[in-house]
């Protein structure tokens, strides 16, 4: 456990540029994910929650903070920003010291909460550096007195965890301050929620994501192609992680390939003028997204017809599809989107088709064979349509 | 003599035939320092497993190939033992958790954090890494799929993770979004023929381009079953013309003749024949999915067109049924029931209304 929190704390501390690291840093930026390697390293560079961030930096200048609870959808910069507020607040000498960070994929039953949570809230502070450079040091950082603890993902915590923690925030509230950080705000218990004040961070719009993922394209040296940015965006549904991890991937297929070309070996991945562009298409390969063109000749295969071709119609088409390995989640959501907004569907029908999706929805999520769920959807569908 | 499935098995990525932009980009990312951890889908004989092999020998050479499979006992939490194989050459290993069912957490964090946490050694190696291919991946459990989480990003320096599956749906979005994904696609018909003319031709058959045509077609854009069916044509007949018979495969030509027996006669007693006949597929280990769903397509043709939605929509019902409940031959008859019910009904013009 401990090594995990030092891991964390020295990747924090690389990325917030410690100086003397540098080599050892440059040499592993390069593996670094990207999610990882842009993320913010202030409060102003975080995108897109401008309310929030105000009025964050507003607290900070106090040198004064509450229990925070942060919540809002997967990929909005949440935990970018409860770091990138401890990187400020503490610089990378105390950062170690002063937060702890736990997330889901910890342990964090009902005894770590007893056990490692109150033992470092329990800690006494450690002090920032002594003399003249401990000055200008605390020139630079504010270094407030107390502790950040920050539960990552807490909405994934039992409720037994949770309600061990109500006295814990109370008790130890002059020296630690806690950070929920969660997607569902409802999964908190309220007795904790009550003791936070709550930050929502809202999705991400087009305009900011897509200025951030052409940031870091020009960064990298990444060419992207006429609406690949567009494309991103969009598969990722204003998750900003998964867009960067998507660029990153697309980089991947894209850069390596004038690498062999070229015949180095070394990993330079910065320098890649000349490479193929990403384009939309590598982008939907990735992101597994089913080309327009296959979602529209399915459609049209469920266009009311004489019902002795129907079934044939609608069944070479679904068995191409799950020939080529389509996912059939990924198939139900881009026809739910498609049925939604065509015109030529009255509104009445709609209302069943939706019965149906849901309905093969959970039966998906069961795990059913994808290939008998996906006929019979399409089958339905069609004869909602009749 | 081993069966032509294995014996004409590629290698090497240069030899892969059909999908070759996969092709080059698989050789890409094994030249390129940075693997990623891949996430590799599509339908089963498509290829997974032979791309997978044909890019760790393009990663580390020969060597790869030489496998040793160890038993190793794992022990849970609650105290249990487990018994696992382990299939591993000196850079890379191969586990299936799903074959320990509930427990494959315990596998994953132990077995992977140990791969992971130790460094290789040998210095001569083109890699620091180890590969961990995760054979059926859709089939890993929640908790397992959060701890692998973790261990991906954690030692993503001394592993790298190849997880294969049949589709992405039960994987959940925080390991697909740490994976370059890539779909291997069935072959297409012609791909399935350049493939038997092939192997036809390293064995020295006597060609016959109709069967080959014939074979694509009925394999289902199954490689490995069109490869099957194509040695056992070859191994019952003496000469093979264009209109040499295929034979299906014994438990597809018994599930054939339940459809025959449910659309001949729909009575009680026809139920209890058929019921017969459906345990016996069970006792020879036919998954009841697989037989519903073949069961289904071979009514089908059987059946009027108006009835063939109603077919599909029941056994997509019943399958849903068959993987919740518990006891297999309640869905599987209650599908042959529903279904002699449908034509019954439908043969009396009345209105089917249930």
């Amino acid at each position: 456990m401990a090594n995990f929190f030092d891991l964390k704390a020295r990747k924090a501390a690389a990325s917030a540029g410690a100086s003397s690291k540098g080599t050892q840093k440059a040499d592993r930026s390069s593996l670094q994910p990207w999610v990882e390697k842009y993320r913010p390293k202030s409060l102003s560079e975080v995108t897109a929650q401008d309310h929030t961030i105000s009025v964050l930096q507003r607290t900070m200048q106090a040198s004064n903070l509450p229990h925070m609870l942060f919540y809002g959808p997967p990929g909005t910069g949440k935990t970018s920003t409860i770091l990138a507020l401890a990187k400020q607040l503490y610089g990378p000498e105390l950062f170690r010291s002063r937060v702890l960070e736990l997330n889901a994929s910890d342990e964090r039953g009902i005894a770590i909460v007893r056990e490692k949570v109150k033992d470092f809230a329990r800690q006494q502070l450690s002090n920032p550096p002594s003399g003249p450079a401990g000055v200008e040091y605390r020139k630079r950082y504010p270094c407030p007195p107390f502790k950040i603890i920050v539960l990552d993902e807490a909405d994934s915590m039992t409720q037994d965890a949770q309600s061990a923690l109500r006295r814990t925030m109370e008790t130890y509230s002059k020296i630690t301050r806690f950070c929920l950080v969660c997607n569902y705000v409802t999964r908190i218990i309220d007795p904790l929620a009550s003791r936070c004040s709550k930050f929502r961070f809202k999705s991400l719009d087009h305009k900011n994501a897509s200025q951030r993922l052409k940031d870091i394209a020009g960064t990298e040296g990444i060419r992207v192609g006429d609406g690949a940015v567009d494309a991103l965006v969009k598969c990722s549904e204003g998750d900003l992680r998964r867009a960067i991890t998507y660029l990153q991937s697309a980089a991947r297929l894209v850069v390596p390939t004038k690498q062999a070309a070229k015949g180095e070996d070394e990993m330079d991945i910065d320098d890649a003028e000349g490479s193929q562009l990403v384009t939309v298409t590598i982008v939907e390969e990735i992101a597994g997204i089913i080309p327009g063109q296959t979602i529209e000749s399915l459609l049209n295969a469920m266009r009311p017809m004489p019902k002795k071709q129907a079934y044939d119609s609608i069944a070479t088409v679904v068995q191409d599809l799950i020939s080529d390995g389509w996912s059939a989640s990924q198939l139900l959501n881009q026809m739910y989107e498609k049925v939604l907004f065509d015109e030529r569907i009255a509104d009445i029908q709609k209302q069943t088709i939706a019965i149906v999706f849901s309905e093969t929805d959970k039966r998906l999520v069961d795990g059913a064979d994808e290939h008998l769920e996906v006929l019979d959807l399409a089958l339905k569908v069609s004869e909602c349509m009749a | 003599m081993s069966l032509l499935v294995d014996k004409h098995r590629p290698k090497d990525l240069t030899q892969l035939t059909y999908h070759y932009d996969l092709t080059k980009r698989l050789e890409a990312l094994a030249q390129s320092p940075d693997f990623p951890h891949l996430l590799i889908y599509g339908p089963s004989g498509a290829g997974k497993k032979t791309r997978i092999n044909c890019t760790l020998r393009a990663l580390y050479g020969p060597s790869v190939s030489k496998i040793r499979i160890d038993s190793r006992q794992f022990v849970t939490s609650s105290n249990r033992k487990l018994d696992f194989t382990i299939a591993s050459s000196n850079q890379h290993l191969e586990i299936t958790p799903a074959d320990v069912g509930p427990h494959d957490r315990v596998i994953v964090q132990d077995l992977l954090k140990e791969v992971a946490q130790t460094q290789s050694v040998d210095l001569s190696a083109r890699h620091r890494f180890k590969v961990v291919v995760v054979n059926e991946a859709e089939y890993l459990s929640r908790e397992a799929q959060a701890a692998l989480r973790r261990t991906m990003e954690k030692y993503s320096g001394n592993v790298r993770m190849i997880l294969v599956a049949n589709s992405t749906a039960n994987i959940i979005a925080p390991i697909r979004s740490r994976c370059l994904l890539v779909r291997v696609a069935a072959p297409t018909g012609e791909d399935v023929v350049g493939v038997l003319k092939e192997v036809g031709r390293k064995e020295g058959w006597k060609e016959s381009g109709g069967l080959n045509e014939r074979i694509a077609g009925e394999c289902g854009r199954n490689l490995r079953r069109a490869l099957l069916m194509f040695e056992a044509v070859y191994a019952q007949n003496e000469t093979v013309t264009d209109t040499t018979p295929i034979p299906p495969p014994d438990w597809e030509a018994f599930i054939e003749q339940i459809a025959a027996d449910i659309v001949a006669e729909r009575s009680p007693q026809q139920i209890m024949v058929v019921r017969g006949k459906l345990y016996d597929l069970l006792v020879h280990c036919i998954p009841a999915t697989q037989v519903i769903k073949s069961l289904a397509f071979r009514l089908i043709p059987k059946v009027a067109p108006e009835l063939r939605p109603e077919v599909i929509k029941w056994a997509a019902f019943y399958e849903h049924r068959v993987k919740m409940g518990s006891k297999q031959i309640f869905h599987l008859e209650a599908f042959v029931t529903k279904v002699m019910r449908l034509i019954e009904s439908h043969m009396m013009g009345i209105d089917i209304d249930f």
